[in-house]
């Protein structure tokens, strides 16, 4: 690992075991005592992070890694722990309508002290203003959506870059990479998707010959199929999920197809290759994911692997990385949401990922996004989109 | 509205709406019958079909892998696919009539309470479907099965069985092969059930038990074996459709039939509800309206161009296009 703040925990750690605070996690009434303070270490103890996103349901696919990744650098974070952080997975299926309530019963939980998630940007949309008015921090490993950082919330973060700079991002490599001189963008209604196509739009400003939204769960796209062909398009661009994305490329292969399919982050999942079968050859994905191989996370991939016998998914570092903010914040003894909101507000250290340090909107400082394309049924990493 | 657009490519939109909406037509069959003869809503109908599509998907899976075969073959998969479609999606409605239904008609118990039993049914047999990596994983067999049951709760694709040709030009649209099996099939087997229905000594006991159950069974028919019947057949004819669905669409989940089933049950009201004919032209209409209407107002107002259309057709005529009840057909 190279987490700069590896050395101070070894510190912490070595005064701990010399016996400074022998029952740090006996008693709570400790924590409002005047020698947490003093201590300035000691790990707190009885504490919870909590994964907040799809366990089940029609997206479980995107929830799974970074459920993995959280997962991953709380139980390092327990090895060499004295008390151990909890880890809770609150499963929101990805639907706005269950993250209200889901959120308002985490935001009771006060040993609850940080969230990894709401994993999308509906859900995000949804439960942000409970957790703003519980001062409960939530990092989100993959909401994408702009508008979630102008709601004014000091509670949200995000460990990855988000749509406004994806969006153009897709847009540059549709224009420069592609060479594409007509675009189809289709949307899926979503708060993601919808964003996502409308800031590719804007940036592809008179390339794009014609739109069309789609319904979730819609499975036969024969008038977008239609609409598509007779736009003469040479690429088309889908702002939306895997499960409808793989549909359409099927039903616009099917129908013989030829040109590009381009899609973001929302698609980057095995779910994608399943469905869309031969279809999805080709495909360019975007992503503010950082690729597996990248070097800098090497060492988080084969831990990764080791663990869960597979190689990490997508926003399984991210997740790993914003699980690490709260873990270094438990780690320093922070054991209640305030001061904790505080110190993911300041935080500013080497991730796996990027440098993680927030704006005061809780965007991150530090952004990159990647070109990943399908090649022999596989999404390999393409090239990062400067 | 995109009036230019809609005319332009009048042709591709007709002929795949119409290919979707023949699947609604054999999906709708199983509503109106069985709402004929029982005045019950079979909301466990849309499960009939989504277990059809995974016979089909899971036959296909069994004999190609991922290999592509030659035509000769890929026909006899895709024969075999069907049979299996089709004896799946009997086999559950079957099962759901007589676990589901048959003492509740017995004991006459009010209608309400069916209903419930039927969404309740469905749920059941939905989240059975959604849930097969964990039941195999109770008999230990996840492993064997792993192709069958993995992506419990995602999207499933079949393997590609026979290239999709394009036949002949209607305007600028090329028809394809499989929407004209779709079509024709669809038709077809229509045709078939309605002349079974009319004419056959089994069929005239299902209209008898529809027109009035216990002069019927005065008459000597077997009232339970007409409404076995009456399962049997929607069963057979969810399973064509879904064997057509996964030619056509090639994809499905467990909880696929949610939302075709919604569509389906429209169909059948939209056609008069009860009545056969009424199922295939309710089926066909809406088909090529969703199409319509997502071409002119674009696809995301597919879903409110149907259901206007039905609320506008149910107020002229209450009873749908047709209107005719099944009990009421001429013999």
């Amino acid at each position: 690992m190279l987490r700069t703040t590896r050395p101070k925990r070894a510190v912490i750690a070595l005064i701990a075991t010399a016996g400074l605070t022998l029952s740090a996690c006996g008693t709570t009434d400790s924590g409002d005592g005047g020698d947490n303070e003093a201590s300035s270490g000691g790990a707190a103890c009885d504490l919870t992070l909590a994964f907040f996103g799809p366990q089940t349901g029609p997206a479980a696919g995107l929830g799974e890694p970074i459920i993995n990744g959280a997962q991953l650098a709380i139980d390092q974070y327990n090895e060499d722990a004295e008390c151990e952080v909890a880890y809770e997975q609150i499963d929101s299926q990805g639907s706005p309508d269950q993250a209200p309530s889901l959120a308002t019963e985490a935001a009771g939980n006060e040993a609850i002290i940080g969230i990894v998630g709401p994993a999308f940007s509906g859900e995000s949309a949804a439960a942000g203003p409970i957790f703003a008015e519980a001062g409960l921090p939530t990092v989100s490993p993959s909401a994408t959506n702009p508008a979630l950082a102008e709601n004014g919330w000091d509670t949200f973060h995000r460990a990855l870059g988000n749509d406004a700079t994806q969006g153009p991002a897709a847009a540059k490599y549709i224009q420069d990479t592609v060479g594409a001189k007509a675009v189809f963008v289709v949307d899926d209604a979503s708060e993601y998707g919808a964003g996502l196509a409308d800031i590719v739009k804007e940036n592809l400003g008179d390339l794009v010959v014609d739109d069309d939204t789609i319904q979730a769960a819609q499975t036969d796209f024969s008038a977008t199929v239609t609409k598509v062909r007779s736009s003469k398009a040479d690429a088309v661009f889908f702002g939306g999920y895997y499960a409808e994305a793989a549909l359409i490329v099927r039903q616009l292969r099917d129908s013989g197809y030829k040109g590009e399919f381009i899609v973001a982050d929302g698609v980057k999942d095995p779910g994608y290759l399943d469905g869309a079968g031969d279809s999805a050859e080709g495909t360019i994905i975007t992503c503010p994911c950082i690729p597996a191989e990248d070097p800098a996370v090497a060492e988080f991939a084969s831990a990764y692997e080791a663990e869960f016998g597979g190689a990490p998914g997508t926003y399984a570092a991210e997740a790993y990385d914003a699980a690490q903010i709260f873990l270094d914040g438990i780690a320093e003894g922070i054991d209640n949401r305030e001061d904790m909101l505080a110190f993911v507000n300041d935080y500013d250290a080497a991730g796996v990922t990027k440098q993680l340090s927030f704006d005061e909107t809780g965007e991150p400082a530090d952004v990159h996004v990647y070109a990943y394309t399908v090649k022999g049924g596989e999404i390999v990493s393409d090239q990062e989109i400067k | 509205m995109n009036f230019d657009f809609l005319f332009n490519n009048f042709a591709e939109l007709t002929v795949t709406g119409l290919a979707f909406g023949a699947i609604y037509a054999l999906i709708a069959l199983g509503y109106t019958m069985v709402y004929g003869v029982l005045q019950l809503i079979n909301f466990a109908h849309s499960e009939v079909f989504m277990y059809g599509t995974f016979a089909a998907l899971w036959t296909t899976m069994l004999l190609v892998g991922d290999s592509s075969v030659s035509t000769m073959k890929g026909i006899g998969v895709l024969l075999l696919a069907l049979v299996a479609a089709m004896a799946m999606s009997a086999t559950i409605a079957l099962v759901l009539e007589r676990v589901a239904y048959r003492r509740l008609v017995k004991n006459n118990s009010p209608r309400l309470i069916a209903l419930i039993s039927a969404i309740g049914a469905s749920f059941v047999l939905a989240e059975l479907m959604g849930l097969r990596d964990r039941i195999a994983g109770w008999f230990g067999l996840e492993d064997d099965l792993q192709r069958y049951v993995a992506g419990a709760r995602i999207n499933r694709s079949m393997p590609n069985v026979l290239d999709n040709k394009q036949l002949f030009p209607i305007g600028d649209y090329q028809v394809t092969s499989i929407d004209v099996l779709v079509i024709v099939s669809a038709i077809v087997m229509m045709v078939v059930l309605d002349q079974f229905v009319r004419r056959s000594r089994l069929g005239r006991g299902i209209r008898a038990t529809a027109q009035d159950p216990e002069t019927a069974a005065l008459m000597g028919v077997n009232s339970t074996r007409a409404v076995q019947m009456t399962f049997l057949l929607g069963g057979l004819m969810a399973g064509a459709a879904a064997f057509l669905y996964m030619l056509k669409i090639e994809t499905t989940k467990f909880d696929v039939g949610f939302t075709l089933g919604v569509k389906a049950f429209t169909a059948a009201v939209l056609g008069g509800i009860g009545n056969l004919r009424g199922a295939l032209v309710g089926g066909l209409i809406l088909g090529v309206a969703e199409n319509w209407g997502s071409a002119l107002f674009g696809s995301e107002w597919r879903d409110v161009v149907a259901f206007v259309i039905l609320v506008v057709i149910l107020l002229f005529r209450p009873t749908g296009i047709l209107g005719e009840s099944l009990g009421k057909a001429r013999a």
